[in-house]
């Protein structure tokens, strides 16, 4: 196993390292005629809205300012800089840097969102068929990028759901979107945000949606279903054809989370699953970046039968170029200040250009080998069983638990996360999906190395003998991270809360 | 072929792999898709391209955006503003730029201080006690925000200014008619723009969750009344929520000064480049109590220490209020958000200090008044049409040409010009918003200014 230990700065505060009259970026001057003409800056704003006291920022020189951060980013794990990230749920996939160069070209990111339509043909046109092409991969008909990232997505795709149910004059009855239990906290969540009540159904011992189940729930007051497929346990619902039928029967409207859409790429697409409503992760599935919690960039493609309601503008083909159109009278109105992050978008589109299609199929078949590698060789391992349904091939991810490790040794999945880390690799998802005790949702994407699956493998084994000989020792995991393991119920706990430099020097002073 | 971002697509790997799970084919591990729902032709997108060739596509792609003699005179919600080349430096950095989440704060510490570093600096700027770590941008803040005060105060009117941005009111309405919420616009003086105090006072009841301004405006103006709209608000039991474009706090009162409940915005001037109106930075701070803390949306970041207390660390925090845990019944349904932009506002910050964001803003509103004064001059123009104070915005209105056609004639002169008002406000004649930075020089305002001469002559 290769040794790791991750940089410690012991890096201060930025506010800790002001020192009074420091400056890191000095603005330009006005020109002589420009203060002329302005005057005295302080007779120019009223009285009593003029600031009488500087915000208490730093004072801090740019070589300074720029250790701090290069030090901070140093205690920090990205997928290009670290050694494996197989963190279920996020498709954690290489983010190719040429498209970082593409993307930070002046001719992309020094255009206004107002202006003249003329003036921006090429991020219009590059919208116009990534769009184009998002339909082509997931099988739908219309759509828009607007949402920001994936629950941006979800809360328009309910917005949708709602508009269309009050088009038919049903809303009122229709008020419940249904999720299984395995869903993400954003599905029953978003469905909140659009005023719906949220009726959870418990899956089959398979981990797939129980039909009887379903079909004790839909009926009049069925607004939609939200699901995702591979469902969270990186298994296939099978019988996807037949739960559709069900919701559309009772007349509500079948939304697909496209969070596990790398699994089949190419392979099957959700607009021929029967799902209405579709939102992709282009920060997931399409190689874009994460930047350490967003920015993402959420789209939502829709059955023709809903292209009425999508959010405006929309970006269009007429005969003089690309144009934003208005020109949707039922439309939800907009979810965004204006249309989506654009940047994410420019990525996705290079992306899919340097896949192509064997390409994007390629990812998907070798994103389900290497999962289904590891979930075979781990479940092998001391103490980890592979549960629901252990026979069935995983798709992308693969949710193992470490129950019986927990009830041998006392170490718990927690304790197995924070020793991968002590060996410089990235943890799973852990505790997610609920209905896994102890879960470890791993998903290795395509970008991983037979290498590095293996190291894995081997780190996780390592781990459970250390488990089962020495718990203490993966107990007080993690050692070689920046710092060891810290105290949650203080940072929550009402007396020690701690969320900003201002409460803190509060608490200092006693307070 | 092998691909280059596939580093198992070599066939060897592949059937080395399979023999070794004593499968045969990848078809085995798809077995289970339903024959009917199989995909079976080609996907019919473009590609593969090796690298050199995607470049040369994407950068003749970008090269069909127009680029003019000066950047553009627009603003509104996303304004050109210099980046610092430290910022674009850090935020390139792989291990922020390519991390998730941080779900594991032992190994992520740098994004995890970063992050409560921003939060600290927008508790600076703006006079609050707690900030999140993000929104999508400034119209979902202001969606959040005033869901927020729907929760608080169990009432179902947000009051807002007639002249607001059209953009971040259809948002607001997205967000809060789901829930039964009612948006009302209050009306403004027509000397100065500003809020119709009595018309505020008229439209504020036991009914009314929050009352929201701008400031600045959305046209540029600032609000001057707003220990009056403070008052009106507290006194019916509402919230007061303050909306800022973050670089004017280096010269104006911070809404924590003059009553803010919650203070939201927009943070893409803070070291973030306007990419076409996205990735944006929505700003949200609220009061530090503990009954609003409970009801923020988003991630927080919060210190604390290791487990034996001997060091200095950060978590996230207060995660009971988020989706993951709380649902249904969680305060919003944000789960990736907008780090990477907070980064790039942390850093932004950290380099002007309270100096150098005086200085720029100080900047900015000189330049902004020399060019409304010179744009002002010319025959037949109004500029602006309210007689209050302005920042880095302001209105432009023609007496004899349309709006539609001095752009058109700008246009053909390399110039960008402002946005036109005339289908948001028609009651504001031909007019449309300018808006004037420390990226536009003296030089590029004379060359507007010039050009406007031209067309006007
Ligand atoms: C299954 C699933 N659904 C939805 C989401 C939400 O996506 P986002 O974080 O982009 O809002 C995620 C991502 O965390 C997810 O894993």
């Amino acid at each position: 196993m290769r040794r790791f230990r991750q940089a410690d700065w012991d890096e201060p505060l930025i506010f800790e390292l002001s020192r009074p009259g420091r400056v890191g970026f000095t603005p330009p001057k006005a020109e002589p005629e420009v203060s002329d003409a302005a005057g005295d800056i302080e007779e120019l704003v009223p009285q009593n809205m003029l600031r009488r006291e500087p915000p208490k920022l730093p004072e801090v020189s740019e070589i300074m300012v720029l250790r701090h951060y290069i030090h901070l980013s140093q205690m920090n794990y990205g997928v290009n800089s670290g050694r494996f990230y197989p963190l279920g749920s996020c498709t954690m996939k290489y983010n190719p840097v040429i498209n970082e160069v593409l993307a930070s070209n002046p001719g992309l990111t020094e255009l206004h969102p107002e202006q003249d339509e003329s003036t921006v043909q090429g991020v219009l046109e590059m919208m116009y068929w990534l769009k184009r092409w998002l339909l082509e991969i997931t099988g739908m008909d219309d759509g828009t990028l607007q949402p920001a990232a994936g629950a941006h997505g979800e809360f328009l795709g309910c917005l949708l759901i709602r508009a269309y149910h009050e088009d038919r004059g049903e809303i009122d009855e229709r008020r419940e979107i249904i999720v299984p239990d395995s869903a993400h906290g954003t599905n029953p969540a978003s469905a909140m945000m659009a005023g719906f009540k949220v009726v959870e159904i418990p899956s089959r011992e398979d981990g797939c949606v129980d039909l009887e189940a379903l079909r004790s729930v839909v009926g009049e007051h069925t607004a939609g279903m939200m699901l995702t497929n591979p469902n969270t346990l990186g298994i296939f619902e099978s019988d996807i054809v037949e739960i559709a039928e069900i919701v559309h029967e009772a007349g509500g409207l079948m939304y697909y989370d496209g969070a596990n859409l790398n699994a089949i790429l190419g392979r099957c697409r959700p607009g021929d699953m029967g799902f209405d409503i579709v939102h992709l992760n282009l920060h997931k599935t399409f190689s874009t970046p994460h930047g350490g919690g967003g920015p993402g960039s959420g789209p939502i493609l829709v059955k023709e039968f809903l292209s009425d309601f999508l959010p405006v503008p929309t970006v269009e083909r007429g005969e003089e170029g690309y144009y934003l159109s208005y020109d949707r009278p039922k439309t939800i109105g907009k979810i965004h200040g204006y249309y989506g992050n654009i940047n994410p978008m420019l990525k996705a589109y290079a992306y899919i250009l340097s896949m192509g299609p064997e390409g994007l199929r390629e990812a998907a078949e070798v994103s389900v080998l290497n999962a289904n590698y590891i979930a075979r060789k781990l479940m092998k391992v001391r103490g980890i069983t592979l549960p629901r349904a252990p026979e069935r091939p995983r798709k992308h991810e693969a949710v193992l638990s470490a129950s019986e490790m927990e009830r041998e040794t006392g170490v718990r999945t927690l304790n197995i996360a924070k020793a991968l880390l002590d060996r410089g690799l990235h943890a799973p998802t852990i505790y997610f999906p609920l209905i896994v005790p102890e879960a470890l949702m791993i998903e290795p994407t395509e970008s991983e190395p037979l290498e590095a699956l293996d190291a894995f493998i081997e780190a996780v084994r390592e781990i459970s003998e250390i488990a089962y000989s020495k718990p203490e020792e993966v107990l007080s995991a993690p050692r070689n991270t920046s710092v060891t393991r810290l105290d949650e119920a203080k940072a929550a706990h009402p007396k020690t809360l701690c969320l900003s430099w201002r409460m803190y020097k509060e608490r200092l002073r006693g307070g | 072929m092998p691909h280059p971002y596939i580093p198992n697509s070599v066939a060897e790997i592949k059937e080395k792999m399979m023999e070794e799970m004593g499968i045969k084919s990848i078809d085995d591990l798809y077995a289970d898709i339903p024959a009917e729902v199989r995909f079976e032709r080609e996907l019919n997108v473009p590609g593969p391209y090796p690298e050199q060739e995607v470049r040369r596509r994407v950068e003749a792609l970008l090269g069909r955006n127009q680029r003019f003699r000066c950047p553009p005179f627009l603003g509104g919600g996303v304004w050109p503003h210099y980046v610092p080349a430290v910022v674009d430096e850090i935020v390139s950095r792989a291990e922020f730029l390519t991390s998730y989440t941080p779900y594991q704060p032992e190994i992520t510490q740098g994004m995890l201080q970063t992050l409560f570093e921003y939060q600290s600096l927008i508790c600076e700027l703006t006079g609050m006690e707690v900030a999140n770590s993000s929104m999508y941008d400034w119209a979902t803040a202001l969606g959040e925000a005033a869901r927020m005060a729907g929760r608080l105060t169990r009432r179902d009117a947000i009051l807002v200014p007639y002249l607001m941005s059209p953009n971040r009111l259809a948002v607001l309405r997205a967000y809060t008619e789901p829930v039964g919420m009612r948006v009302i616009q209050v009306d403004y003086d027509e000397a100065t723009g500003l809020i119709d105090l009595e018309d505020l006072k008229e439209k504020t009841n036991s009914e009314t969750a929050a009352v929201y301004i701008e400031n600045p405006s959305y046209l540029g103006f600032v609000e001057e009344e707003v220990e009056a709209i403070a008052e009106v608000a507290h006194d019916a039991g509402s919230l007061f929520i303050v909306g800022v474009d973050p670089i004017s706090l280096g010269l104006l009162r911070p809404p924590g000064d003059y009553g803010a409940d919650i203070v939201i915005g927009e943070g893409q001037p803070l070291g973030n480049h306007m990419n076409y109106g996205g990735p944006l930075l929505g700003i949200f701070a609220c009061r530090g109590e503990p009954k609003m803390i409970r009801q923020m949306p988003g991630r927080i970041i919060g210190m604390t220490t290791t487990v034996d207390g001997s060091k200095r660390g950060f978590v996230m925090t207060l995660q009971t209020r988020e989706q993951h845990i709380r649902r249904e019944r969680a305060t919003s349904n944000i789960c990736t958000n907008q780090a990477l932009c907070a980064v790039a506002a942390a850093v932004y910050l950290s380099l002007l200090g309270p100096n150098g964001l005086r200085e720029l803003a100080e900047l900015i509103t000189s330049r902004a008044h020399y060019a409304m004064r010179r744009i002002g001059e010319l025959p037949g123009v109004r500029a602006p049409i309210f007689s209050s104070y302005h920042f880095k915005e302001f209105t432009v209105s023609f007496e004899d040409r349309t709006v539609g056609e001095v752009h058109r004639e700008l246009l053909s002169r390399g110039i960008h010009g402002g946005k036109s008002l005339v289908e948001e406000f028609p009651e504001l004649g031909e007019t449309a918003l300018y808006c004037v930075t420390e990226l536009h020089t003296k030089e590029d305002i004379d060359l507007l200014v010039s050009a406007l001469e031209e067309v006007l002559g």
